[in-house]
């Protein structure tokens, strides 16, 4: 690590450096100033944003947040509560949580533990492929296929589930092809691939030795990765849902083609409901005025319940990192 | 490891032999569930590229990518011709605002910043960039941009700017990761013949990290072409080819959106084909993204 000190120019040199110098200070402003433009971007997303959402914020005041009714041609300037589309963008991103964790964590230990080189390079590549279709050709599949097969299938398995008592409400009725489980199954396929590729980058540190360690003590496989890969690994699995939980409450176009536009607040898995995106991106073409200030008031709250997930997230994951390290 | 093992205890010795039936199902039925895990994202994958290839090419034929769109989407007239033209010139011009922004960031990150206050912050906000909805991207340039022309400002170039957003922070990381993979050497050796900073990054260190980047900025680019959210409000509908930056366009995501919401059976025929259309071209930059990645490590 002498070598740096030693290449530095002499003194004797500094005259012929000027030139050069001058330029190199340039070049580092210049790459500072890029730099900088992500601050820049990220205050003005900010300020321009809340700017033309404060009409929606002084009409509504907190009941912005707290009231479910939007109402855009009620009275003279419409009401507009947002409760139904925050509860609508928890709760769909729960159900493609539910799908998405169970099925990544599958797929990381699947290319980790299971899959023999060949399997696991297809895999990998099929994984990436997943993550390459546009999520609109999925909500294009989702509304003019799923949604349209769906209502049948869900009744059959709704109507008997719906007898049990304190958890049935959750599959009663109404079975909607376009709803919160429509929207969330999709969601799901979406954030498979983010998920997946952090947890098997988590899987993949887990020390050699501890895995045979578990393996030579007569750990089933199963066992093994209970025993060695899990307890390793949780904090940077939990990260990586926290990240696919961001990129689900975002994720705009698949589910405006599919959640149904509904303004549900129940817990029910078949109803038609939506979400901060979904509804921002089906009315703004119509909006104006105040209903359009409220619309970007939308975004403003989504824009803020993204950043909180992502801060979390990247909490999580830079304490696995210093874990793993 | 050691909580798994303890409950087993001291006739752990004499079982050892023969592993028990129950925890021979445990381990059968984990491995039935990974395989199911790994099937529940391949059969709707499966599905949707099914329906895609099949639709789509019962629609495309050669006046479909190349017509203007129809006027009256119900009627299977028409094709997507301008929906391309405005995705290749909307995402062509976003690469070029973000690819060399977030190529010269990264060089502050890495050659300059290193782990300084200034740097760490950047980078801090960057991720943070990263995880703000595209929608939200849309917002604002239809906030800063399209509303202060008097919503004159749909235009290809408002779209532009929300799709350079998306990628600012894709390009950032991507080339961070790979300045990163640079060995030190280089850089010393450049040093050592007296070669200034900037010249050594401009002439060294990015020529030897460029295909990376290059592979990096080329899966930003597959990302914003197949993006829908930042279009919506910026880029307003056209039906005919509008090859310059200035006044309406349109994109094939936002075709498929439109088509797909009014439920007509011609324009979800028209959806797939432009499904079909802008997959192929994702497809295409992700490929040769990957092809240039391999190349880089197998050097």
């Amino acid at each position: 690590m002498t070598i740096p000190s030693a290449g530095s120019p002499a003194t004797g040199s500094r005259l012929v450096r000027q030139g050069p110098r001058r330029a190199d200070d340039a070049f580092r402003l210049l790459s500072l100033i890029a730099g900088l433009t992500v601050l820049v971007v990220l205050v003005l997303i900010t300020w321009s944003t809340t700017r033309e959402a404060l009409p929606a914020f002084r009409a509504e005041g907190l009941g912005f947040l707290t009231s479910g009714r939007w109402a855009p041609n009620e009275g003279a300037f419409g009401a507009f509560g947002a409760w139904s589309f925050v509860f609508g963008t928890f709760f769909v991103s729960f159900i493609a949580l539910v799908f998405a964790v169970p099925a990544s964590i599958g797929i990381a230990l699947f290319i980790t533990e299971l899959a023999p080189g060949g399997v696991r390079r297809v895999t990998t590549f099929v994984m990436d492929l997943l993550a390459a279709v546009p999520s609109v050709v999925f909500g294009l599949w989702g509304v003019s296929v799923l949604a349209i097969q769906a209502p049948g299938f869900y009744e059959a398995i709704g109507s008997p589930l719906s007898a049990i008592p304190g958890l049935g409400g959750a599959f009663s009725e109404p079975y909607n092809g376009k709803s919160f489980l429509t929207a969330g199954f999709i969601l799901a396929l979406l954030i498979i691939p983010i998920i997946t590729s952090i947890t098997r980058d988590v899987f993949e540190t887990t020390p050699r030795g501890q895995k045979e360690a578990a393996l030579a003590l007569g750990a089933t496989r199963w066992e093994m990765i209970r025993g060695a890969v899990f307890p390793h690994s949780r904090a940077g699995v939990i990260g990586a849902v926290l990240l696919g939980l961001g990129r689900a409450m975002g994720e705009t176009i698949a589910a405006a083609l599919v959640i149904g536009a509904g303004s549900q607040t129940g817990l029910q898995l078949f109803a038609s409901g939506d979400a901060l995106a979904s509804r921002i991106a089906n009315e703004f073409g119509e909006a104006s005025g105040t209903w359009r200030s409220a619309l970007i008031g939308l975004g403003v709250v989504l824009f803020a319940m993204t950043i909180l997930i992502n801060l979390a997230a990247t909490a999580v994951v830079s304490r696995a990192g210093r874990k793993v390290s | 490891m050691a909580a798994a093992a303890a409950p087993a205890g001291e006739r752990a010795s004499l079982t050892r032999s023969s592993i028990s039936g129950g925890r021979r199902a445990r381990n059968a039925l984990a491995t039935v569930l990974i395989y199911g895990a790994v099937a529940f994202a391949l059969v709707p994958l499966g599905f949707v590229l099914y329906y895609v290839v099949s639709k789509g090419l019962g629609v495309i034929d050669g006046g479909f990518l190349t017509d203007e769109i129809p006027a009256q989407v119900r009627r299977a007239t028409g094709g997507i011709g301008p929906a391309i033209g405005g995705t290749l010139l909307i995402t062509g011009f976003a690469t070029l605002l973000a690819v060399p922004l977030g190529i010269l960031a990264a060089v502050y990150l890495h050659e300059y910043g290193g782990s300084n206050p200034v740097a760490a912050a950047v980078r801090f906000l960057s991720n943070v960039m990263a995880g703000v909805p595209s929608i939200v991207m849309g917002l604002f340039i239809f906030t800063i941009f399209v509303v202060r022309r008097g919503d004159k400002g749909f235009s290809g170039l408002a779209g532009g700017l929300a799709l350079a957003c998306l990628m600012l922070p894709i390009v950032i990381r991507a080339t961070e990761a790979m300045l990163l993979l640079v060995p030190n050497e280089l850089r010393e050796a450049a040093y050592a013949l007296g070669t200034s900073k900037s010249r050594t990054i401009v002439t060294v260190v990015l020529p030897a990290a460029l295909p990376g980047i290059t592979s990096g900025a080329l899966l930003a680019v597959a990302r914003a072409a197949g993006e829908t959210a930042p279009l919506l409000f910026t880029i307003g509908a056209a039906r005919q080819y509008n090859w310059t930056l200035g006044g309406p366009n349109s994109a094939l995501s936002t075709q498929i959106f439109s088509n797909a919401q009014t439920g007509f059976p011609a324009a979800i025929d028209r959806a797939w084909g432009a499904a079909l259309t802008l997959i192929v071209l994702v497809l295409l930059l992700s490929t040769v993204a990957r092809i240039v990645a391999a190349r880089f490590t197998v050097r």
